[in-house]
């Protein structure tokens, strides 16, 4: 059972996503998130070769690492990383980065926290796995927060 | 019809070489009739970037449980799930998958709840067969469905429930987690989802056995002589003993399981697939903290 959001509670590019995952039949959602994973940009030098500058996310199943950066127009930025061995992780991330990235802080902190619920994800991947996905939207929540008020 | 088993030397020293097969095994007979060969991993989509050629793909999380209470399927659900596979009760059915084949061992346990007669690990996974740079295929195989009986599950043998464990306290048990989780000081594996135990700690009387320690680097299992130095050598276990493993939620201990089961012999082994995500929430259950048993 799909959670339904109330119309206007996502923005428009998350929506679309959501729209995207909900309207296929099962085995076809599967391929949905795999094209995601594919399409999860590389990282730029300055975090490829630091990883050091990005926060671990131990609660995926395998360890994926994001970079948020907040421009000084608010601008919020997305950078992550995990291997290739871990699809999921990496398609979790990726619907983040296509839907997110260059949103503003605003835009971003207004995202649900239930938003890994409304793509119709549970019962294909299981709950336990969707978690990673919550996991990662809160902490690029936090990060958007704590550099916003570090200013 | 059964195939034949891995006749590898390193198998043949095992108590039950006829549970184990090679990677050149496998290449050896795909497409052979009678064989079934199913990926089952940690990581939903890894099956989907590539793949044994012709091997179906056998989730634990999605397939095997029960999308409502937490246990198995049952026997119609499981033979329902087989026939869909293109598995019959005759069929031999090589299981192999991510991480160590902790699922994939996982799998096999939960096969043999409901006593497939022939259900076999393949040995080193799909890091192995990878490594080995073996074809790999995205197909989808569309296999014709087979015919499997309902057999009602067995769960008085290879599986063990929380008051079992509270009846064993004393007898030999094994926690197969990380020093960490096994001592309380972490709730959760690292690197892994807090799957919500409000206690840490483990079994009072449970020794401390990675399962990694019954692994090589290349994700195989270790010889018999090394297996038998860990498990009744330090761990003082003895073959005929009534013994029972344990993790988080069972996919570590069902490795651990197979190798005291079916590497090392072991008549009496059960999995607590409870575990800790079950005991650490449980009220009023004993718990020890620290490094001793």
């Amino acid at each position: 059972m799909t959670a339904r959001p109330a119309t206007g509670a996502l923005h428009p590019r998350l929506q679309e996503i959501a729209d995207d995952f909900t309207s296929m039949e099962d085995q076809d959602r599967l391929q949905l998130l795999l094209e995601f994973s594919q399409e999860l940009p590389a990282l730029p030098e300055r975090y490829a070769a630091h990883r050091d500058r990005m926060e671990p996310v131990p609660e995926c199943q395998t360890p994926l690492f994001l970079a948020v950066e907040v421009e000084p127009d608010e601008v919020v930025r997305l950078f992550f990383d995990a291997p290739a061995e871990a699809p999921t992780t990496r398609g979790f991330a990726s619907i983040l980065h296509a839907g997110l990235d260059g949103l503003s802080a605003d835009e971003v902190l207004a995202v649900p926290a239930e938003f890994s619920s409304w793509l119709g994800l549970a019962d294909l991947v299981s709950p336990l796995r969707l978690r990673g996905l919550a996991a990662m939207l809160a902490r690029i929540k936090r990060q958007v927060r704590e550099q916003r008020e570090a200013r | 019809m059964a195939l034949p088993t891995d006749p590898a030397p390193k198998f043949q020293e095992y108590a039950h070489p006829e549970m184990i097969v090679s990677t050149q095994w496998v290449a050896d007979h795909l497409g052979d009739p009678g064989l079934v060969v199913a990926e089952s991993d940690e990581d939903v989509l890894l099956y989907e970037t590539g793949h044994v050629p012709g091997a179906v793909k056998l989730d634990w999380h999605t397939e095997l449980n029960d999308p409502v209470t937490r246990d198995y399927v049952d026997g119609a659900g499981f033979a329902r799930l087989m026939s869909a596979k293109g598995i019959g009760r005759d069929t031999t059915l090589v299981l192999y998958g991510d991480r160590n084949n902790w699922w994939a061992a996982y799998a096999l346990w939960v096969c043999s709840l409901f006593g497939h007669p022939d259900v076999r690990l393949m040995d080193g996974g799909r890091a192995k067969w990878m490594a080995e740079g073996r074809p790999v295929s995205t197909g989808t195989p569309e296999p014709a469905p087979a015919d499997y009986p309902a057999v009602d599950r067995d769960d008085t043998r290879l599986r063990a429930f929380k008051e079992q464990v509270l009846g064993h306290l004393g007898q030999p048990m094994i926690d197969v987690r990380s020093p960490g989780e096994y001592s309380g000081e972490l709730l959760h594996m690292p690197d892994y989802p807090q799957e919500g135990a409000l206690r840490g700690g483990h079994i009072p009387g449970a020794r401390s056995v990675p399962w990694a320690r019954a692994a090589a680097e290349d994700a195989t299992f270790k010889r018999r002589a090394e297996l038998e130095a860990i498990y009744q050598g330090e761990a003082g276990l003895a073959a005929d003993d009534d013994v029972i493993v344990y993790c988080r939620i069972g996919e570590r201990s069902s490795h651990t399981w197979f190798v005291l089961q079916h590497l090392l012999g072991f008549g009496h082994v059960r999995n607590y697939d409870g575990s800790w995500t079950e005991w650490g929430n449980s009220v009023r259950v004993p718990i020890t903290r620290g490094d001793s048993p």
